[in-house]
């Protein structure tokens, strides 16, 4: 299975986000932000980072790079993408999921271990846990405070679209604790946490990051 | 040259940190009486020609598209004499 990792000017986290690709046994695909399309990849992850310098508004401008017209036409048409963080950033301005990412409350920006607690273990980027179940993934950022309306919420929480809440302390105000939802149909997640940062014992808290990827391998393989 | 301002402001129901960091700044340097500061941009478009007043369904376009996100912002489109 080919995952897509697109790069944006100003992407952190490409490299590790292909490279968690390779160790969960998928074959990682750089894609670039100014190409036209997504050529024949079966994924697409929007990784981490401050992709054209979060100029006005966080992932405003990379919601606008060429490739991203392919992504979305790809995402409303089923297509597996995850974003995580920037990448989450960018899913909210393309309106693929509802919502958006604000300052940090706490004004500070936030590097650290977290627990999640996985909620929704339905999606295709979450199968490989079970609804409930305990993680430990880094954060860091400074504008990952998730905000919707009211009832938008509601909906999410009545929809079971809540993908991953924050355990513990809230590291930056989100509404409802919320790290992490997805869309109607369950395959475009967005996440604030670096699942990609936790592959490996020896650079991160755990492994436990790797269930992102795996999951996808398996729903689509299993498709 | 005409010129379009959009001015784009945090709805009120968000939370303004940076507005509160202000806010804060300007309590520490004496300046009382202050309730509260929020924070937003201001964009100034110049226009190539085109009359004012006939930009503006287009820059509200452009402010709901780009400058603004409808989600957490509100924006305010005006000419400038």
């Amino acid at each position: 299975m080919r995952i897509g990792v697109v790069t944006f000017p100003g992407s952190l986290d490409d490299g590790d986000a292909l490279r968690a690709v390779r160790l969960s046994a998928g074959e990682a695909v750089p894609l670039w932000h100014g190409e036209p399309d997504v050529r024949d990849v079966d994924a697409v992850v929007l990784p981490g980072g401050f992709a054209y310098g979060d100029y006005l508004r966080c992932g405003a401008i990379a919601r606008f790079a060429p490739i991203m017209e392919s992504v979305i036409d790809a995402a409303r048409g089923g297509m597996p993408v995850l974003g995580i963080c920037n990448g989450f950033q960018v899913l909210c301005e393309a309106h693929l999921l509802p919502g958006a990412l604000v300052r940090n409350d706490r004004r500070k920006f936030v590097c650290r271990d977290q627990r999640l607690r996985i909620e929704n273990a339905r999606t295709l980027w979450t199968s490989s846990y079970t609804a409930g179940q305990e993680i430990v993934v880094p954060v860091k950022n400074g504008e990952g405070g998730y905000v919707a309306d009211e009832p938008t919420l509601d909906r999410l929480e009545a929809e079971r679209r809540v993908v991953a809440r924050y355990a513990g302390e809230n590291p930056n105000g989100s509404y409802r604790d919320i790290a992490g939802v997805v869309n109607e149909r369950g395959n475009v997640v967005g996440l604030m946490p670096h699942p990609e940062h936790a592959v490996d014992e020896l650079t991160g808290p755990s492994t436990d990051g790797l269930g992102f990827f795996t999951s996808v391998l398996e729903s689509v393989v299993g498709a | 040259m005409p010129r379009v301002v959009v001015d784009v402001m945090l709805k009120p129901e968000i939370l303004d940190p940076q507005g509160k960091a202000v806010h804060g700044a300007l309590e520490r340097l004496g300046f009382d009486g202050i309730s509260a500061v929020r924070q937003g941009k201001r964009f100034e478009i110049e226009l190539d020609g085109k009359e004012a007043s006939d930009a503006v369904a287009e820059i509200e376009e452009a402010a709901s598209t780009l400058l603004a996100n409808p989600v957490i912002e509100d924006f305010d489109v005006r000419v400038e004499p």
